[in-house]
């Protein structure tokens, strides 16, 4: 087969680009939904008008993200078809089913109470209107849940097989894609970490109101206080499930453990790098040092992945070139048996147009033999299992450096506002204000540990990136990119300066506007 | 239950619910025909009402469009991968009007929008006209095929001239286009007339209704025509066959669905013919319903009866049926029992639908409420 990698990277590129997009305005509108939700309904118990104003401030906010994020969306579901229609194929029986749930539990229960939820306060009763606001929350994040089930099969495929006959995997047991730990996790971990962000979200602007007048000291106590709670509660549930995603990375996707710990060399009681400088000079299987300055936990990567102190942990080296001693394959021998594979499914194919039935039973035997190996036959080099090393390290501990200060940052926003010391409290006030853009930047950099480190697959060990796309003109897809990379920047600052607005003009006159 | 059910008729049952999903879509559209007339407006009042009235509804059109795709790539996700890998840029240039659709209620009006209102407005405009043309030459080629090949291991060779783009050199697909810009303006007037109290507009909208339905009227006679008198491709035991005049045999070989579309017809023929008469607000539902039936029967005639639904014009056993590209058994039993909901999501919709629409909107409404576009 063919491949033109430059295709390649720019469909990679073209959806990196909606993903990095769609996924700075999805974790908001997971956590403010539920942030409004419970604003609100602290309005319908206690009647106090202050609280509708700031469920309604709020509201305005959300409603101006979730419309950019709705953009962003449909490119997504649809480029899976435009760009990768090879992946479309091999995984559209895996993914119908999630799909059609989504689409008929959640997209509509979103759009049909948003309507409700933005222009219902005179329409519908004030126990409707509430039902409503919650009813939109659970819907967007029912949306995350479907989505996040494909892609949790996407890093460990389960619950199917593949069919010779129709080139693709077929489900066998939807229970086992549903209830895949990869994916649970994924969606655990996942929407924690959108709360989180809206949270900041809700307790910087509060600071900045805070910090720049008296008039609005009540509305944003009020604010923070269900901020906090909710960032408080939901960053302690971060951590916890991202210590379960890491386990279940360790037992299926080694390669990316290894490359986000920049683990070469495979040990027993291996540690984790608390604080590391990769050694760029570092390839896999030299014998230059990993780090140029670590700082690790002793045993903590053996503790966290298999509760022993000594569990032995591959690194790239064992895993790319093999380790006898620990029974672990080399990418090579994979390789040829992924080849082996190929040959036997087009050998299959041949027989069977050929109408030589004896001969498509044999090559189908053959096949089924080396059948988990399919994805490798596509690869040339056992290099290419590995990938992008400090990518995937920095991201990865980017983002619990951030996960970390996010829990400390909420307790003590928490902690002052209890105790009404939080307007005197002007450096913390500066510190939240400061962690607005962290939010973000860490759910964009936990992002990139899933996608990046799951490279070279699209479906781990049985499709490569590279074989998955749609076969068309690289200028075309060129094209789109860049078309996209302009509108999704216009709208992106569109959106910025728009909240920027109303937030300046809520610090001026106290109102909403 | 579903699990009894032949591997056909499962296809039949998918297929009929992206069908319905088509016809919804269609009746939806009113939403991008209410776009295409903002510009007709002078008074900044009328069009923030007309905006107002359209924009409490354009996110359920978004929502069936993409359900509309997800179904597809839930039952036949060989359509998916063809249609959209293939057509690539016709794809995207629908794609890329809904973008910029999604983001223009929210931001038209707001303080600090950067691009400025009149430029909102124009994306709602490109929305509602080559938005829905596009989709429109996109659906007819469930009628004309595409050019393309699929080989064992259904990898694509999209052989067409301009990725999806040459259908706009097919006459059919054009008018099918233009055609559907007009119903949605259609139903855009009608809807108009359902939910605005202001007696001006809805003057107005009962004027554009005569053009706007009789350029549709044209156009629609026309395309029924072209399409009764088409060449299909059929299919059986043996293979692909091209069969003179397959729609309309497909009628012939369906009376049910055959009824369906006739009494689509009437339907929104008779709720036109009594808005213009006089001021009807339940005529819209009339209409839609008629939309509805004529959209799903279209599609089930497109489908049904041993029919390629996505015939390639090049290479005829690469075409696509429903048994050819479609999910597993097993996949296609499991989203059946999904779709069980789908009544208990149509009722709320329904329910909320007309909690909100029981009384009119009005300027004051707009005027007066903190949330309005």
């Amino acid at each position: 087969m063919n491949i033109d990698m430059s295709l390649v990277d720019w469909s990679r590129a073209q959806f990196a680009l909606t993903a990095i997009y769609h996924f700075l305005f999805v974790p908001l509108t997971l956590g403010l939904s539920f942030i409004v939700a419970i604003m609100e309904t602290i309005y319908v118990a206690t009647g106090d008008d202050k609280w509708k104003e700031v469920t309604l401030f709020w509201m305005k906010l959300f409603g101006i993200n979730f419309a950019i994020g709705l953009a962003t969306g449909i490119i997504m579901e649809f480029e899976f078809g435009t760009n990768w229609a090879n992946y479309s194929w091999f995984v559209g029986d895996i993914f119908g089913a999630p799909l059609a749930i989504e689409g008929i539990m959640a997209f509509f229960l979103e759009s049909t109470f948003f309507a409700v939820m933005f222009f219902g306060w005179k329409r519908v009763s004030k126990k409707f209107h509430l039902l409503s606001t919650w009813l939109v929350a659970i819907g967007s994040n029912l949306s995350a849940l479907w989505i996040l089930v494909a892609n949790g099969w996407m890093q460990h495929p389960v619950g199917m097989e593949f069919n010779p006959k129709t080139a693709r995997s077929e489900m066998i047991n939807f229970w086992d894609v549903i209830f895949n730990p990869n994916a649970v996790n994924k969606f655990l971990h996942t929407i924690s970490a959108g709360y989180i962000t809206s949270a900041i979200f809700v307790v910087a602007i509060s600071s900045y109101f805070l910090l720049k007048s008296d008039k609005l000291r009540d509305f944003a106590k009020r604010s923070i206080l269900v901020a906090a709670s909710f960032g408080l509660i939901t960053s302690g549930y971060n951590i916890l499930t991202g210590d379960s995603s890491a386990y279940t990375i360790v037992h299926n996707q080694p390669v990316k453990l290894a490359a986000m710990e920049g683990l070469y060399k495979g040990k027993q009681g291996a540690e984790i790098v608390a604080f590391g400088i990769l050694n760029p000079e570092k390839e896999v299987g030299d014998i230059n040092e990993d780090f140029l300055v670590a700082l690790s936990i002793p045993k903590a990567l053996s503790i966290l992945g298999y509760h022993k102190l000594d569990a032995y942990i591959p690194g790239l080296d064992d895993l790319v070139f093999g380790n006898e001693k620990y029974g672990i394959e080399s990418a090579a021998s994979k390789i040829e048996k992924g080849k082996k594979a190929v040959a036997a499914l087009r050998a299959f194919k041949e027989a069977k147009k050929a109408n030589d039935m004896p001969k498509a039973k044999a090559a189908l035997e053959e096949f089924r033999k080396y059948e988990k190996y399919m994805g490798y036959g596509y690869l040339n080099d056992p290099k290419e299992i590995v990938p992008n090393v400090p990518i995937t390290f920095y991201s990865f501990h980017l983002m619990v450096g951030l996960g970390i200060w996010f829990f400390v940052l909420m307790m003590v926003m928490l902690y002052k506002a209890m105790t009404g010391t939080l307007a005197r409290s002007k450096t913390w006030l500066k510190l939240a204000f400061y962690s607005l853009p962290l939010g973000f930047l860490a759910n964009e950099f936990g992002w990139i540990v899933a996608e990046v480190g799951r490279q070279p697959w699209a479906v781990q060990d049985l499709l490569p990136v590279k074989i998955a796309t749609t076969h068309i003109s690289t200028t075309s897809v060129m094209i789109t990119f860049f078309m996209f990379a302009f509108i999704f920047t216009l709208l992106l600052i569109a959106e910025v300066r728009i909240m920027a607005t109303q937030i300046k003009l809520k610090a001026q006159g106290g109102h909403n506007v | 239950m579903f699990e009894k059910l032949s591997t056909l008729a499962l296809q039949e049952y998918w297929w009929f619910i992206i069908s319905l999903l088509g016809g919804l879509f269609l009746f939806l559209t009113f939403v991008q025909g209410g776009q295409s007339k903002i510009w007709s407006l002078r008074s900044e009042e009328q069009k923030d009402l007309l905006v107002n009235a359209i924009g409490r509804k354009w996110e359920l059109t978004f929502t069936t469009l993409v359900l509309f795709g997800g179904a597809l790539f839930a039952a036949f996700a060989l359509f998916y991968a063809v249609s959209f890998g293939g057509a690539y840029a016709l794809w995207m240039a629908i794609l890329f009007s809904f973008i910029i659709q999604a983001v223009a209620y929210e931001y038209r009006k707001k303080p600090g929008n950067f691009l400025g209102q009149k430029t909102y407005e124009a994306f709602l405009l490109i929305n509602g006209t080559v938005g829905i043309f596009l989709l429109g030459v996109a659906i007819s080629t469930f009628f004309t095929g595409a050019a393309f090949k699929l080989d064992d291991m259904k990898h694509l060779t999209w052989l067409g001239s301009a990725r999806g783009l040459e259908a706009l050199a097919d006459p059919f697909s054009i008018l099918f286009g233009v055609m559907l810009i007009f119903l949605a303006r259609t139903l855009a007037d009608l809807y108009f007339i359902f939910i605005i109290e202001d007696k001006e507009i809805v003057e107005k909208m009962r004027k554009a209704l005569r053009v706007d339905f009789g350029l549709f009227l044209v156009l629609f006679l026309i395309v029924a025509t072209m399409l009764l008198t088409k060449d299909g491709v059929g299919y059986d035991a043996k293979g692909f066959y091209i069969e003179h005049y397959k729609y309309l045999h497909n009628f012939l070989a369906m009376p049910a669905v055959l009824v369906a579309f006739l009494a689509g017809v009437v339907l929104l023929v008779t709720g036109v013919a009594i808005s213009f008469a006089k001021v009807c607000r339940r005529c819209f539902w009339l209409a839609a319903v008629g939309v509805v039936l004529v959209g799903l029967s279209l599609l089930l005639v497109a489908g049904y009866d041993h029919t390629a639904y996505y015939p390639s014009t090049v290479d005829l056993a690469s075409s696509l049926t429903i048994e050819n590209s479609s999910g597993s058994r097993n996949t296609l039993v499991t989203m059946s029992y999904v779709s069980l909901m789908v009544p208990f999501v149509v009722a709320y919709i329904a329910y909320v639908w007309r909690l909100m629409d029981r009384k009119p909107l009005d300027g004051d409404e707009v005027e007066h409420d903190v949330m309005s576009y």
